[in-house]
């Protein structure tokens, strides 16, 4: 019950203070940081990211030290978008790939729902199964407490989506919001002329990690005297997409860049263009394989930077060194995440893939490529 | 049915439908009076492409709103119709005209298993079609994975993307719209062509004296099914041309069409309204959203605004009919 009043007041003050919130999504620390860290040079086995990682910082596991087979468990906030269901295949596969180490995975999934998820970690720390918790948090705030408790019982890994708690071993995450707003904030500003126009395309208001994304490029932007004249929400629905470029470009206003919080509907916006008989924008979009047929194909001056979706196989790698006894990256764990440009995209085409597959899924090398993540042989 | 009995409701439905066409028109006026280039016969075309998946999934919603029900299903329609064509197509030009065969053959036994459960369950058509809805998006959502997958190839696009340029007097002339005119033609001539369209007003009207009257009660609600279902199924082909392969195409469809219908003056449950009441609503409807996209407006107070003129415009319209009546 207080939890819940709790949550009112917070989501009360959030609606009454949107001001306020707008400054917690524009933290120029945070973003200072993150701009760091796109350049910093990964550690780790060379060419596979989702084993690197950034900064020197590392956490003792020897207390958890537990021999034989592990049972994994895993409490997912859903698996509501083709991010997720990317990621969830990496999971997957890459649990599969470690074979004899794991002994069961069991996956619990929350459908998006805070109770849901508190009540599941609640029932598998009880159940008394699990070697370790694997945790994809489906709100920061909501799910703290429970994440709090069940790190006194068992070793827990959080990952994407953060916690407010250092009580897990290691929060696995890549760079953040804020780098994919620098790496595509930037590449539009060095492409444009002062004083051009950029649309900003974006799929919902009042989520972190997607806010951080358009504060960072907000920012950019208005350094390089660009001009933002629009910030639409598209619900990443790619009717509504299209329709929002067509608006625009039927007022008479001339968009020299699209810029994007996400990639999925990228190539809806690019066909407002072609349908309106204009030449295309610069644009940045996301590592979505149809985007990058299109830029390739079209030859566009673009970018695509990424929140990797291979960070979904790095939880099982480190659930099962904290078994081990290994220290690992910590208390973050902080992946690279690379912004694919028109040098390296070729190498990131795959055309067995499905148009809404994510590049950098690190998964190449995962048993049932591509199959698994709905490609043809 | 008598004369007597049948004149009035025509009257107050051709009332209705004048407020729906004002509707239209004064939004279309705002519009233009904020963008003058919509004057523009191309811009008129444009809008038209955008609109046509509306009007057409609203001009079938009516033959079922007649009858007194609800098609809840139509939205999940949509978005079986692109996922199912994504994927049964997979970018095979080869494949189009076969599939787009297949998919009407799927609406029409979608349609049909909504008019049986209906009809002879005695299911109320709101919980019918929502449980549709939801062991269809459920379907397409397992068969899918979740994330759009297969391709929808050129000659496929080209019903809801193509337009023909420099046509004389109109400039362009997309293919959506002229889909639109054709399948509009073909739902008044199914609604007000035939005896159809006063058999559904009976059936919604008042079930038991239509029964009683000889009117064949469960062919006719089958038959509003079918053909709603079938115009999800037009209306999901145009929506896939126009923007391509997404598994979120039809959401929110089912709602915006019942929307529509009353904003049009159509009668829920039953006994009133015309084809028309479909067209101009769902016109009105679009207009309404085009207008709040070019005012600039930020995204809550746009969805605010349309759900007050929604209410607003549906209160006017009872307002009127029942002064008049």
């Amino acid at each position: 019950m207080q939890k819940k009043a709790m949550l009112a007041t917070t989501v009360a003050l959030f609606a009454l203070a949107g001001a306020a919130g707008a400054q917690e999504f524009n933290d120029p620390a945070e973003f200072a940081r993150q701009r760091a860290q796109l350049s910093m040079t990964p550690q780790g086995p060379e060419g596979q990211p989702w084993a690197q990682h950034l900064g020197d910082s590392m956490v003792d596991t020897a207390k958890w030290k537990k021999d034989g087979p592990a049972t994994i468990c895993f409490s997912n906030a859903g698996i509501f978008n083709p991010w997720r269901v990317v990621g969830m295949h990496n999971f997957q596969a890459e649990a599969e790939a470690q074979g004899d180490r794991i002994k069961e995975l069991i996956v619990v999934d929350a459908e998006g729902k805070d109770e849901k998820q508190i009540a599941d970690i609640e029932a598998l720390v009880a159940g008394g199964k699990c070697d370790v918790l694997i945790v994809s948090p489906n709100t920061t705030a909501a799910l703290t407490p429970a994440v709090e408790a069940a790190a006194t019982k068992l070793p827990v890994v959080v990952f994407d989506r953060g916690v407010n708690t250092t009580a897990p071993v290691t929060y696995i995450h890549p760079v953040g919001g804020y780098g994919f707003g620098i790496s595509s904030g930037e590449f539009i500003a060095a492409n444009l002329e002062k004083g051009a126009n950029v649309l900003a395309l974006r799929i919902v208001p009042g989520v972190d990690v997607l806010e951080t994304r358009y504060s960072a490029a907000k920012n950019i932007f208005d350094e390089a005297g660009l001009n933002v004249v629009g910030s639409e929400f598209t619900g990443s629905d790619r009717a509504k997409t299209k329709s929002v470029v067509e608006d625009y470009l039927n007022r008479g206003i001339q968009i020299d860049a699209i810029w994007m919080d996400a990639g999925d509907t990228a190539t809806a916006a690019l066909e407002a263009f072609e349908d309106a008989g204009l030449p295309y924008p610069v644009i940045s979009g996301e590592d979505q394989q149809d985007f990058l047929r299109k830029w390739r194909d079209e030859n566009l001056t673009a970018i695509a930077p990424s929140y990797p979706t291979y960070q979904w196989r790095t939880p099982i790698i480190a659930a099962l060194d904290i078994l081990d006894g290994k220290p690992v990256p910590g208390p973050e764990w902080v992946l690279p995440q690379p912004a694919i440009t028109a040098e390296t995209r070729d190498g990131y085409i795959d055309e067995k893939l499905p148009p809404l597959h994510y590049s950098l899924c690190g998964c190449q090398d995962l048993p049932g490529y591509p199959a698994r993540w709905g490609g043809s042989d | 049915m008598s004369e007597t009995l049948n004149t009035p409701r025509v009257e107050a439905a051709r009332i209705a439908v004048n407020a729906g066409l004002v509707l239209f028109f004064g939004l279309y006026a705002v519009i233009v009076l904020i963008q003058p280039n919509y004057l523009e016969p191309g811009l008129f075309m444009n809008f038209l492409r955008r609109a046509a998946p509306l009007v057409i999934l609203a001009s079938g919603q009516i033959y079922v709103i007649l009858t007194g029900g609800f098609d809840l299903s139509v939205g999940a329609v949509v978005t079986f119709t692109v996922t199912a064509a994504a994927l049964l197509i997979n970018g095979d030009p080869g494949a189009t005209w076969s599939v787009i065969a297949l998919l009407y053959l799927m609406g029409a036994a979608i349609g049909l298993f909504n008019g049986l459960v209906v009809a002879y369950l005695k299911v109320p058509s709101i919980i019918a079609t929502l449980g549709t809805m939801l062991w269809l998006n459920g379907l397409a959502l397992a068969w899918s994975g979740g994330a759009a997958r297969g391709d929808l190839p050129e000659n496929f696009r080209d019903l809801g993307r193509f337009q023909w340029r420099d046509v004389p007097l109109i400039g362009t002339l997309p293919m959506a719209a002229l889909v639109l005119v054709v399948v509009c033609a073909l739902l008044w001539w199914g609604l007000h062509g035939m005896g159809y369209g006063k058999r559904a007003l009976a059936v919604g009207d008042n079930p038991r004296a239509a029964e009683l009257a000889g009117i064949p009660v469960a062919r006719t609600r089958i038959t509003a099914f079918v053909i709603s279902s079938l115009a999800a199924v037009t209306a999901g082909i145009l929506l896939g041309g126009f923007s391509g392969v997404s598994v979120n195409a039809g959401s929110g469809l089912e709602l915006q069409s019942i929307a529509a219908c009353v904003i049009g003056g159509a009668m829920l449950l039953g006994g009133r309204g015309t084809i028309w009441c479909a067209i101009w609503g769902a016109l009105s409807l679009f207009a309404l959203f085009t207008l709040l996209n070019l005012m600039g407006l930020p995204q809550a107070l746009r969805d605010s605004i349309q759900g007050l003129i929604l209410i607003l415009a549906v209160g006017l319209t009872a307002w009127r009919t029942r002064r008049r009546s």
